[in-house]
């Protein structure tokens, strides 16, 4: 029977220097879900994306994919774990220099045997899935904050992939935007049929849209579990980080009140 | 301070050995890159067509520079007939490659490095390597091989240009019959005196890009300096040991084939 995790991440441990920023790191990520990790700026969570996508290399600990564990000995299980999985980084990471359609088509053109047609033929596709279609040949710079994001994801998903890394995906944008990104997620999440893995630290969004939730504090998953579960977990860091926009309120209050405010650092 | 020339000289070595690796790392990584033709069509396309003008005007005036000086010298012992093989002996077998390649370096070569590191910052590197797609073999493969070709062509362009600059300056502005000229360049320039030529062009070229392109792969590994700073220092750091290993290996290529 196949096994129903398609990603399995135990123990993993990463320093730099004196800093332990992963201290432990477990994480099991179930077939055809969409996993939201969260965790406060600093904690970790980019650089446990980064140690799954292979672009940072853990200090030690395991990471199996699909069953096969991938270590460093094994090039052929790593290469076949890069070919079914795309990350998408948090600056998007697209190639300035090459246009719409040439960005998307680079995976396909470099890592398939497919004829130049059908890669034009599949890379316009999926520009028209994120309604890109009309940018094919315009350069990453000549689009929007938004359309860069959607041509991220096209060239993360032109190769079918059957897991999506994404690394705060919505950093840095409006709350407007923000929705858009996580529903443009969900929406294709479900459209393709991938695995996706989210780093985030915005909490309502990730609440409601996905299936299941971790939380990174100082270098190790407190909480996995389903989004009503974090919602009403008693777990003192869950709940300080689920609770921090009620408190942020409330203190805001306090001080438009006038109210001394006993500050954390004091 | 003996401990500080160890630690200098072990980082030297290893340094080399780096590099030496990256090179063979690239080559070997072009084995199974597809569409790399096109990609080296690219990059001589930036090394050779973009630099063009500068080598024409460089080598252009080294010749005419060099008529200058030489027909004066000369005149002084009445050996002005002699000013084709002084021009033709100097530019091809030296200034032709060394200046051919300096002004390479200036020109494609801190274009190449500064590209690279910034493809470092924005992540571009890194998300190849997530794509699966080996970074030294689509990015750094096609620029060595293009040095290959690029290089020598560029400096049999440099060396042309210059003799014709001799000539402009000794046949048409100072009176030397042309015809003494350019047999005395007949004369002069051998088949071994090309070969040397060739043969430091085609070395200047594979030396000169390999360090640039090695300096801005690994932008992110100055630890002195982060961002923006780093891209500047590693295409600065590329430009300067481009240009001082083209003097050394100029001086130790000639002392072989002398």
């Amino acid at each position: 029977m196949a096994d129903d995790f398609l990603l399995k991440v135990e123990n993993l441990h990463k320093r730099f220097g004196a800093n332990a920023v992963l201290a432990g790191a477990s994480l099991d990520v179930p077939r055809g879900s969409l996993i939201a990790v969260l965790g406060r700026s600093g904690a970790g969570k980019s650089v446990f994306l980064k140690c799954l996508a292979d672009v940072i290399e853990p200090d030690s600990g395991t990471i199996s994919f699909d069953g096969h564990v991938l270590t460093k000995d094994q090039p052929a299980a790593r290469a076949e774990f890069r070919r079914r999985c795309s990350f998408l980084f948090q600056s998007n990471a697209l190639f300035d220099s090459l246009t719409a359609l040439e960005n998307v088509a680079l995976p396909l053109e470099q890592t398939t045997s497919l004829p130049e047609k059908e890669v034009i033929a599949r890379s316009m596709e999926a520009l028209k899935q994120l309604e890109l279609e009309a940018h094919a040949e315009r350069y990453p710079s000549q689009l929007s904050g938004g359309m860069q994001k959607r041509l991220a994801l096209a060239r993360a998903i032109v190769t079918r992939p059957e897991l999506v890394l994404f690394d705060e995906p919505t950093a840095g944008l409006d709350p407007l935007r923000r929705n858009a990104v996580f529903t443009m997620i969900a929406k294709y999440q479900r459209q393709f049929g991938f695995t996706a893995l989210v780093v985030t630290h915005d909490v309502p969004e990730a609440l409601v849209a996905s299936d299941r939730v971790a939380l990174l504090d100082s270098g190790v998953m407190c909480f996995q579990g389903t989004p009503d579960e974090f919602a009403t977990s008693t777990n003192t860091i869950v709940r300080d980080f689920r609770d921090s926009e009620a408190a942020l309120t409330q203190t805001l209050g306090s001080i438009r009140r006038g109210e001394t405010i006993q500050s954390e650092d004091s | 301070m003996v401990h500080s020339i160890g630690r200098s000289t072990l980082s030297f070595v290893q340094a080399l050995g780096d590099l030496a690796l990256f090179i063979g790392q690239s080559f070997r990584a072009a084995l199974g890159s597809k569409k790399l033709f096109r990609r080296v069509v690219r990059a001589m396309f930036e090394q050779g067509v973009r630099c063009l003008p500068v080598i024409l005007i460089v080598g252009m005036f080294t010749g005419l520079v060099l008529g200058l000086q030489g027909y004066y010298v000369l005149n002084r012992f009445g050996s002005e007939s002699l000013l084709g093989t002084l021009v033709s002996l100097s530019i091809v077998r030296e200034l032709g490659p060394v200046l051919a390649a300096l002004m390479l370096v200036g020109q494609a070569g801190s274009a190449l490095a500064a590209e690279l590191g910034i493809q470092r910052n924005t992540e571009q590197i890194a998300a190849l390597e997530t794509m699966g797609v080996s970074s030294h073999g689509y990015l750094v493969a096609p620029r060595l091989i293009a040095s290959l070709f690029v290089y020598p062509m560029q400096t049999a362009l440099f060396c042309c240009i210059g003799l014709w600059g001799g000539s402009v300056s000794g046949s048409m502005l100072l009176g030397l019959e042309p015809g003494i000229y350019w047999s005395a360049v007949e004369r002069a320039v051998e088949t071994a005196d090309v070969r040397e030529c060739m043969i430091k062009a085609l070395t200047f070229g594979l030396l000169t890009v390999a360090l640039c392109a090695y300096h801005g792969f690994n932008a992110h590994r100055n630890r002195a300096s982060t961002g923006a700073r780093a891209v500047s220092a590693s295409t600065t750091r590329a430009v300067v040991q481009s240009s001082i290993i083209v003097l050394a290996a100029d001086y130790v290529i000639t002392s072989f084939l002398i």
